[in-house]
């Protein structure tokens, strides 16, 4: 917010008076297309071109059921996990988790996946990777400031979670990423600890 | 109460007494839990080494404000850091309130940071995401955004608070500071807005700055809702306000400042002024009146981006200090009581926080 106050710097380098910054308007918003082609993120990750994000958070509520059953069914299979490994299985099930969700949510295996809480909307697509709500920068269009094409993703993530039966789980705070986690399987690691204290 | 309290008579660069209730040993909070309304400004950042820019910088607030921000790399343009404004400003005895931005620092630089600023005299800090690197002038860098604006209040509340670093490991003198956030009402999704806001506050937001306000029928509505939700008993809002130059800086600030708000109605009115750098100081004003009557409003934060002589006016003419006058460099010859509450004060000595709790302890 108030860091926005000084943005007009870089046009004002020179030391013109305040007036003078609107003066070329124009040629600024051409002379700065930092968002490259559709598919890459301005944090220098890959877009996926085919992602059918935006459906699952339309249908926010019915993956929400689902992902219940499946989890449900996963900690079950605990003793075949503990039969294979947890760590053996941890490959196979992450490339499947990748595909999957990667489909489904454009999801950038962090390994802590947040989805339940963010209305199905994949905080890590946002450029900020924002995991607690949006950024002051929101367009008026409900569009991200970053890439001026894309629609925020806590805005999206807000309409999901409208739909969603535990869509309050938004309103809870969540912790910094853990990035020692990136690329494991959050499916394995929920399941683990889900079979564990129920043992316990 | 006499403003000569929010002066530690030994030294102006030093914290004050610790007041109980009170998390940091700064002017600002002080002010704000008295139930006076606060005026903040935005010191404008050097692209200089000079110590001077600085100086010179934060001498047009004085006796004006309660607290100057000191941004970090605002825009994501560099300039000289937020903490070296604050050592400087500190050094003076104003009272900065450091931002602290996480797309440029990763959470071991920051907690860092926290503590030097802290060490130095920083009683304010405020958490911001910052704006993406793609707005400034070096689009190339890398973003760091390890933490968020949540994630950062929390950080730092549990430093202050449980004195431990985020990693769990202890900190044998914890920051004294008081935390603040920023809000943007004027964005999508506001159905979201107020709901974010009460997030911060249990993240550990105290006090809150908010974008540029120039649609107040929207921060009418927003601040309904707050209220409604009773956010505004838990924490200080300051709502963010400046003068525009002209209209064609106000639709320059529309289309590219990342969450600035214009409504159409506001550029026609200074479109259609003979001085248009008058009539945005003008509007300014206005604005502050009628902010100033929305129940739960606790201050303005006053960004005059390049027109920072314009603060101590806007100040003046809108009548929001009440007579008051906050801090300043020089004391005020004509301030009854100076030199004897001065020199009670210096015979006396600081007082330390467990001499406090032991008196507090005997007398009851």
């Amino acid at each position: 917010m108030a860091e926005t106050a000084a943005k007009p710097a870089p046009v004002q380098a020179d030391g013109k008076p305040p007036a003078k910054p609107a003066a070329k308007p124009a040629p600024k918003a051409v002379a700065k297309p930092i968002v490259g082609p559709v598919n890459f993120a301005a944090d220098g990750r890959v877009r996926r071109r085919i992602s059918l994000k935006y459906w699952s958070i339309r249908n926010a509520r019915l993956l929400e059921g689902f992902y219940k059953a499946f989890a449900a069914t996963l900690v079950k299979l605990d003793p075949l996990w503990r039969a294979i490994g947890y760590e053996r299985a941890e490959t196979p099930v992450a490339a499947v988790e990748r595909a999957v969700k990667g489909t489904l949510f454009d999801c950038r295996m962090c390994g802590q996946c947040v989805l339940s809480s963010t209305g199905m909307s994949c905080p890590m697509n946002c450029p900020k990777q924002l995991r607690n709500g949006p950024c002051g920068g929101v367009r008026a269009n409900g569009h991200c400031e970053v890439i001026p094409d894309m629609p925020c993703v806590w805005v999206k993530a807000w309409e999901g979670s409208r739909l969603m039966t535990e869509g309050d789980a938004i309103l809870a705070v969540q912790k910094p990423v853990d990035h020692t986690l990136k690329e494991t399987s959050s499916w394995l690691r929920v399941t683990k600890a889900a079979a564990e204290s129920a043992r316990s | 109460m006499s403003p000569l309290q929010d002066i530690n008579p030994l030294d102006p660069g030093l914290p004050l007494d610790p007041l109980p209730g009170h998390s940091s040993r700064g002017r600002l909070e002080r002010v704000l839990r008295r139930g006076e309304f606060a005026v903040t400004a935005e010191l404008n950042p050097p692209d200089s080494a000079n110590p001077q820019d600085v100086y010179d910088r934060a001498a047009v607030f004085d006796g004006w404000v309660d607290g100057i921000n000191a941004v970090d790399a605002s825009g994501a343009n560099a300039h000289m850091s937020s903490v070296g404004i604050c050592a400087l400003l500190t050094r003076m005895g104003y009272a900065p309130i450091m931002q602290i931005s996480c797309r440029d620092k990763n959470r071991i630089a920051i907690q860092g940071d926290v503590l030097g600023a802290s060490a130095m005299g920083v009683q304010n800090i405020l958490c911001l995401t910052g704006d993406g690197v793609q707005t400034g002038d070096q689009p190339g860098a890398k973003p760091v955004f390890d933490l968020d604006s949540m994630s950062l209040l929390e950080t730092i509340r549990t430093m202050r608070d449980e004195a431990k670093f985020l990693s769990g490991r202890k900190l044998t003198t914890p920051p004294t500071v008081f935390l603040g956030a920023a809000i943007n009402p004027f964005v999508p999704p506001f159905e979201f807005r107020p709901l974010h806001f009460a997030k911060k506050i249990r993240a550990g937001a105290q006090f809150v700055q908010s974008q540029y306000c120039y649609d107040v029928a929207r921060l009418r509505d927003f601040m309904i809702r707050v209220r409604d939700m009773g956010l505004d008993e838990q924490c200080f809002i300051l709502v963010g306000v400046g003068p525009l130059a002209s209209a064609k800086t106000a639709r320059w600030m529309a289309n590219n400042v990342p969450g600035v708000h214009i409504p159409d109605a506001v550029i026609k009115r200074i479109e259609g002024a003979a001085d248009q750098k008058a009539e945005g100081k003008r509007l300014c004003i206005d604005i502050i009146n009628e902010v100033k009557e929305i129940a739960g409003v606790h201050g303005v934060h006053v960004m005059a981006y390049r027109q920072e002589e314009y603060v101590a006016e806007i100040v003046h003419e809108s009548g929001v200090l009440k007579g008051r006058k906050p801090w300043q460099r020089e004391a005020r010859a004509d301030e009854p009581g100076l030199v004897e509450r001065m020199e009670a004060l210096r015979q006396r000595g600081p007082v330390s926080p467990e001499k406090m709790a032991e008196r507090a302890a005997t007398s009851a």
